[in-house]
């Protein structure tokens, strides 16, 4: 198992690698002057080299790429051209909307999903099954940003009992920040429980058959008690799964709808630094969150591991 | 039970189409979007571009079906002269997704020596949300519709690539491959002819998916106001557009959304019912 634990951390330290050089390539295929891309057309060739030098583009590839990984290894990503801050203090600075949305988001998404999956599975064929199946595919087709428009339109704009975009200000209390990611939650929230849904009723499906939930039954045992004791607990490690990547592209969805809401977020951060060419930014971010669902990967395999006793290695 | 065979295989294929009801309603919503977005100049009232202040923010009525935009452009008529750009980026990026994925898919699986690179590009590819990845590409190749294509086709042919590769690694070793290799095939006609043939299912039920993600990224990226000009109407462009009128002129957005909600929605179908029809072994809800 260690041996396999070693595997895994070696394995995900190689893509992180490939992940670091594909980012170095991204931001070096820019037609022209990176330099003069970002500082707009009213530069002068004098701040276009000072640029240029700052960000060592007036060097070879091959050393701009050494210097690249070194300042990746000591966790630095460059400072922001138009923020004038480091990129991982920008990064941090913006990182609370974004992470109480995601959880927010997740929570949502799971208390929908996990009930109807299960009941869905159960009631295999009937109308609610079908109703479920149906209500996945819908939420899987919606833009999340269309939703956050809608939910805008019917609880801020027409009945007015919630905010209808940015995080309330600076002196604005916890909870009142809360108040304002319900609806940027539920968008993300209800588009992403489809995923979740479709997981966890073919998961049940596949366990609910097993000899297992079979001998429970016959020993008398409530059905409650079958489905949720053992079916579910089995039915769990696969959802488990598809929970934690669900959570790692739901900073995906966090761009758009952030933008939607007008959430001072890494979404929020990342789209302006597009709009403005700001290339270390965007950069930083994109390591950021490629290194966030890598490590979300590797967490999952290390929980199989832990909770379940079929998986050795 | 398999359908009864004719010599031509064709009426064949048919029954096994209309015997699944999903796939048989998703081809129809989808057929009948394109053939709107096609005959957009022939259907659509007024021109997409045709500017009229009196006729302002009109809400939906017998004359103005789904209303009219803060220019008095009839939102019907730009919904489905949208339909020609949205479907086209759509099919465009799945195509070259196709064409990348499957190359990489087929050189990593064949040849050992690409293997490890390849697989981990695939995985490092993987690991970037599809959005963020598109728009940093858009970024940095400069926004218009080409690169949002370009952007697209890279982000998804990943997905491709890791399935053509998994199936490659399983047919080289099978003994029909191994047959043409002893009789002198060359590799690019086994590799074609014998390999790809095998594969052609779940590629179709996959570019089906990626077709229908590549049009919710193209949406989002023309939402963010990062991919194709706000000028050029496409229905991320639209619902872009509607998002400050929206107290006043709520079917600005309303409609475009709901065609990207209907085109995404059964191209899904579409997808679950060819998964179902071609390869049973693949079906989700076994």
């Amino acid at each position: 198992m260690t041996r396999y634990v070693m595997q895994r951390i070696l394995g995900m330290l190689a893509v992180m690698f490939t992940v670091v050089t594909i980012v170095f390539i991204i931001v070096r295929v820019a037609p022209g002057d990176p330099a003069a891309v970002m500082l707009g057309p009213d530069a002068t060739a004098a701040d276009i080299a000072g640029l240029r030098s700052r960000l060592g583009l007036d060097q070879s590839l091959s050393t701009q790429y050494v210097l690249f990984l070194g300042q990746m290894l000591r966790g630095d990503l460059g400072q922001s051209i138009f923020l004038n801050m480091p990129v991982l203090s920008a990064l941090a600075e913006r990182a609370e909307p974004t992470f109480f949305l995601t959880l927010f988001s997740i929570l949502i998404a799971s208390a929908i999903a996990l009930p109807v999956g299960i009941l869905s599975a159960y009631r295999r064929g009937s109308l609610f099954d079908q109703l479920a199946t149906t209500f996945a595919m819908f939420a899987a087709s919606i833009p999340s940003f269309w939703l956050g428009l809608i939910l805008i339109q019917v609880f801020a704009v027409r009945y007015g009992w919630m905010p209808a975009s940015g995080y309330g200000g600076p002196d604005a209390s916890f909870l009142e920040r809360l108040r304002h990611l319900v609806l940027p939650a539920l968008a993300l929230g209800i588009v992403s429980s489809a995923l979740i849904t479709r997981f966890t009723r073919a998961s049940m499906l596949d366990v609910l058959n097993d000899d297992y939930v079979r001998t429970a039954r016959s020993k008398g045992m409530g059905e409650w008690g079958v489905v949720m004791k053992h079916a579910f607990k089995n039915a769990l490690i696969p959802v488990l799964t598809v929970v934690g990547l669900t959570a790692a592209l739901l900073i995906s969805g966090a761009v758009v709808t952030e933008t939607v809401f007008s959430l001072p977020g890494i979404g929020n951060l990342v789209v302006s630094a597009v709009l403005r060419r700001d290339y270390p930014v965007i950069q930083g971010a994109l390591l950021v969150i490629a290194a966030l669902y890598v490590l979300i990967n590797f967490l999952i395999d290390m929980l199989y591991l832990a909770i379940d006793p079929r998986v050795r290695y | 039970m398999a359908a009864p065979a004719s010599p031509a295989g064709r009426p064949r294929l048919a029954s096994l189409i209309l015997q699944r009801k999903t796939l048989v309603i998703g081809l129809i919503v989808l057929t009948v979007i394109a053939l709107l977005a096609i005959l957009a100049p022939l259907i659509a009232p007024y021109s997409p571009s045709r500017l009229s202040v009196v006729n302002r923010l009109k809400a939906p009525s017998e004359r103005w079906f789904f209303g009219t935009d803060e220019f008095g452009r009839d939102v019907f008529s730009r919904t489905i002269y949208a339909g020609q750009l949205s479907l086209l980026v759509g099919a465009a990026a799945t195509a070259l997704a196709a064409v990348l994925g499957i190359t990489l898919g087929l050189m990593a699986g064949f040849f050992r020596r690409f293997d490890g690179v390849i697989a981990r590009i695939i995985d490092a590819m993987m690991a970037f949300p599809d959005i963020l990845l598109a728009i940093s590409l858009v970024a940095a190749l400069g926004p218009s519709l080409a690169t949002v294509i370009v952007a697209l086709g890279i982000v998804y042919a990943p997905r491709l690539a890791r399935i053509v590769r998994a199936s490659t690694l399983i047919i080289r070793e099978l003994p029909y491959v191994e047959a043409a290799r002893a009789l002198g095939v060359p590799t690019w006609r086994i590799m074609t002819r014998h390999v790809l043939r095998n594969l052609v299912s779940p590629i179709l039920v996959q570019a089906s998916f990626i077709f229908a993600y590549a049009m919710l990224a193209e949406a989002s990226l023309s939402f963010l106001g990062v991919g194709v000009s706000p000028e050029i109407p496409t229905w991320g462009t639209m619902i872009a557009g509607g998002r400050q009128y929206i107290g006043q002129a709520d079917w600005m957005m309303l409609f475009p959304g709901a065609a990207i909600v209907l085109t995404v929605l059964s191209l899904q179908l579409v997808g679950d019912g060819l998964r179902d029809l071609l390869d049973p072994r693949l079906r989700k809800d076994l």
